[in-house]
């Protein structure tokens, strides 16, 4: 099944590796790694996604928290959480394409129906944006094939994820155990009851 | 502003040499080269021992036995390129059985970093997976903060090896030398269990339901220096104690509850009672395969308490009831109160008393003496268990017991060390149980008698494991230290042979190997030395090896095709062994 870690880790050369390593040691195949700044210094964020069986979840979790680099690690089993990824589409447009001079007009359609947006406009290709759940993704590519659009290229960022207002709280709190005066919070936590079971597929904006 | 006279602008060198000093550095184990020749001249300015080794795997393993020995951080130095290549084994071998060793290696200059040159490697690459962290100190003034840390992490929490890889130029350059403020940050808390948790409550629970339980003890007693604990705990609650190899010391052999070790060979009654408990207490140990047996089958009764400092652990090869999480003594000293407040937990009656139990496991030994070969009389043949018996009873006899140290290779001669010397103290084995390093043996013996110089030091090693090593020899001269060696000869790789007995149709493809006179090469090392043939013989020369003014090697010539038992083959459940013939009824197939 489909895990997903959010990691704050050291903003540091050669993290990644660290991280990466991990996965490849425990042999998980990792789904996505997305990395970027986080709203402290000096701390990256990282969602992983990866593909493990069930309840290898608290040992990934406790393994990725046992590097030296790693903050905190949140595993978003079943808690809600907003999850998004951006894509984006290189589709070819020109007039000698299979829709000819349609395929522009017919494009922006598919673009508003899927709230993607066009960020170029070629002689021969049109680069459409889109953000959104994973679903939403596959499935404005899979329109594009079956219309017999040719799709030149697609670069998608993998997903990026973040607990759902009530449990910022509890984050940051998980957050405070780094500093030796405020108590460390019990880990690995066993989930919450009212933790609902993520809405990886169908999570709307 | 900073103080120039508090704070010293020093060389990158002597910062290095500096910082070890203030984390308390008295002895390195290291070998020279380009790479690293800046720190090794500024060394003579410091009040530090450098014991020059043979080969740098010597250096990682001695760092490591100083540390077994000694509880204290242990330090390795190399050049870059092949000398850290060589720290790797070493590394590897306090990895997996959570050594705390700092290693240093020499690098290339930061400017030609990545270039190839001559005798770079990247050592910070290779030994990721085999370091608990590591460092690249480029520039002089991350020196004395790296190293700091690379001390905090390789001592707190799970402890292990840390590696700072200093390039040539940051060793040449100049900075300011604050000790104080290098300090790392404080470690981050492992997450703590919290008293009033429910995982604390139901594992209370879980012993005062419990008519069988079992202590496993594992090597976590000796890390977190829980032996007290563990003691009070096993008397107050009459438990019997189940030990892991690297747990062997942590509970003493000849306490009415110590069963001996478990797993592989263990006794059969240790694996029995495991089978049979109702209850595991596992103390700071990690459910290798080597303890477990076959997992499917292994302590189907019993509910399982995990107390353990590394959350990765839980539910890793066993899948656990209760998980406490925390330094082991910190746990027990928490629990201790609770378990006797009634109001704790939910009244699930008073504790029972385990006096039926303990009579039980008693009669679990049935017939184990008998075949237990120390107990027959002497055929002519020597056996090395016989070895391992008198070296343990010489020390005993001698009162040195607590002060006699045995550095063990990997093979036959290591589980009969396991099974015939009886540990009664902590830290008094110092052994490769994860990785099971052949060649371990002499170099970890010389660090620990660097660490514990009023100890007897044995080093114990097969006649293949200390070929593989024994270069080392010539360090014990260069160091005048007193370190007893016997060498365990069988004419034979004799695990390996052993396994090829019984799983192999007897095929000794490449397990006969050729020795040269032991004797001999000690004394070309100028250290004197004795043979010994016959069991009449052993107790008197293992007496003039303890008692010689300098090192001592002896060679046992021990029976070549003897076996160690009892055995669990290989995807076995833990109580089906090989058991010891019984002379009695069978005869013994070397007779
Ligand atoms: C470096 C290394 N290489 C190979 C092995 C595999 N191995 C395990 S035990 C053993 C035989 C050891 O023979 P010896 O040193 O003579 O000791 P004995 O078993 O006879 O006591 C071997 C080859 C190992 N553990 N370590």
């Amino acid at each position: 099944m489909l895990h997903t870690f959010v990691s704050l880790v050291d903003d540091k050369p050669g993290v990644l590796t660290r991280v990466a390593s991990l996965f490849r040691r425990l042999n998980v195949n990792i789904v996505s790694l997305t990395v970027g700044e986080s709203e402290r210094d000096g701390v990256s964020r990282m969602t992983i996604v990866c593909e493990a069986p069930e309840h290898a979840a608290d040992r990934i979790r406790a393994s990725l928290y046992k590097l030296e680099i790693t903050r905190d690690v949140d595993e978003l089993g079943r808690a809600e959480a907003v999850i998004r990824e951006l894509c984006l589409i290189k589709v070819a447009a020109g007039p000698t394409t299979p829709h000819g001079q349609h395929s522009r007009s017919q494009l922006f359609e598919l673009a508003n129906v899927f709230r993607a947006r066009v960020v170029d406009l070629a002689p021969e290709s049109i680069m459409l944006e889109m953000t959104g759940a994973a679903s939403k993704i596959e499935g404005l590519l899979q329109v594009l094939r079956e219309s017999k659009f040719e799709v030149l290229e697609v670069s998608r960022t993998g997903r990026m994820a973040m607990r759902r207002g009530r449990h910022t709280g509890r984050v940051l709190k998980a957050l405070g155990t780094k500093t030796p005066d405020t108590a460390p919070v019990a880990f690995p936590e066993r989930p919450d009851e009212d933790d609902l079971p993520n809405q990886f597929d169908e999570d709307e904006a | 502003m900073t103080d120039k006279n508090a704070h010293p602008t020093l060389t990158g060198a002597e910062i290095l040499w500096a910082t070890l000093v203030g984390e308390g550095v008295t002895t390195v184990f290291g070998y020279p080269g380009g790479a690293i020749l800046p720190a090794y001249d500024a060394l003579r300015k410091f009040p530090i021992h450098h014991v020059l080794t043979r080969h740098e795997q010597g250096a990682a393993h001695m760092a490591d036995g100083y540390a077994r020995a000694s509880g204290k951080v242990g330090v390795a130095i190399a050049t870059s390129g092949p000398g850290a290549t060589n720290l790797v084994t070493g590394i590897a071998t306090a990895m997996l059985d959570s050594i705390p060793i700092v290693c240093i290696t020499g690098q290339v200059s930061s400017k030609v970093l990545g270039s190839d040159a001559f005798q770079e490697i990247d050592i910070t690459g290779i030994t990721l997976p085999i370091t608990k962290h590591n460092f690249v100190a480029t520039r002089p003034e991350e020196i004395a903060p790296m190293i700091r840390e690379a001390f905090q992490i390789a001592a707190s929490g799970r402890p292990g090896p840390v590696l700072v890889d200093i390039t040539k130029d940051a060793q040449q350059g100049t900075a300011i030398f604050d000790f104080e403020n290098a300090a790392p940050a404080p470690y981050r808390p492992h997450p703590m269990l919290r008293t009033e948790s429910a995982e604390m409550q139901r594992a209370i629970e879980l012993m005062r339901g419990s008519k069988k339980p079992v202590i496993l003890a594992g090597h976590g007693i000796i890390l977190s220096a829980a032996e007290r604990e563990v003691l009070a705990f096993a008397e107050r609650y009459q438990i019997p104690v189940a030990t892991t190899l690297l747990g062997l010391g942590a509970f003493p052999a000849s306490h009415p509850l110590a069963l001996g070790m478990m797993g592989m060979h263990g006794e059969s009654w240790v694996n029995h009672a495991i089978q049979q408990a109702d209850l595991l207490l596992a103390f700071g140990m990690r459910f290798d395969d080597r303890v477990t047996g076959n997992l499917a089958s292994y302590a189907q009764n019993a509910k399982k308490i995990h107390i353990e400092i590394d959350p990765s652990e839980i539910n890793k090869n066993v899948k656990v009831d209760v998980a406490l999480i925390g330094d082991l003594k910190e746990v027990l000293n928490t629990m201790e109160p609770l378990i006797n407040d009634k109001n704790y937990a939910s009244d699930a009656g008073s504790r029972n008393t385990t006096t039926d139990w303990l009579r039980e496991i008693r009669a679990l030994k049935g017939d184990a003496a008998v075949r237990d070969i120390i107990n027959l009389p002497d055929n002519g043949h020597l056996y090395a268990a016989h070895v391992i018996n008198d070296i343990w009873q010489e020390a005993k006899a001698a009162g040195r017991l607590d002060k006699t140290i045995i550095a063990t290779d990997v093979g036959q001669h290591q589980m009969w060390e396991a099974q015939y010397f009886k540990h009664e103290n902590t830290r008094t084995l110092v052994t490769s149980g994860g990785l099971g390093t052949m060649g371990f043996a002499l170099p970890a013996a010389i660090g620990a008698k660097m660490a514990r110089p009023d100890c007897d030091v044995w080093c114990i090693a097969g006649d293949g494991g200390f070929q593989m090593t024994a270069s080392e020899l010539s360090t014990i001269q260069q160091e005048g230290i007193h370190v007893n060696v016997a060498v365990i000869n069988n004419g034979f790789l004799g695990m390996v042979r052993q396994w090829q007995e019984a799983f192999y149709d007897k095929n000794y493809a490449c397990s006969p190997i050729l020795s040269p006179d032991f004797v001999k090469l000690a004394g070309a090392h100028g250290i004197p030395g004795a043979h010994v043939t016959e069991r009449k013989e052993v107790t008197q020369t293992v007496t003039e090896a303890r008692t010689a003014p300098t090192a001592f090697l002896i060679n046992f010539s021990v029976e070549k095709e003897d076996g160690v038992y009892p055995m669990i083959a290989p995807g076995a459940a833990l109580h089906e062994m090989v058991r010891r013939p019984n002379p009695l009824i069978e005869t013994a197939e070397d007779e």
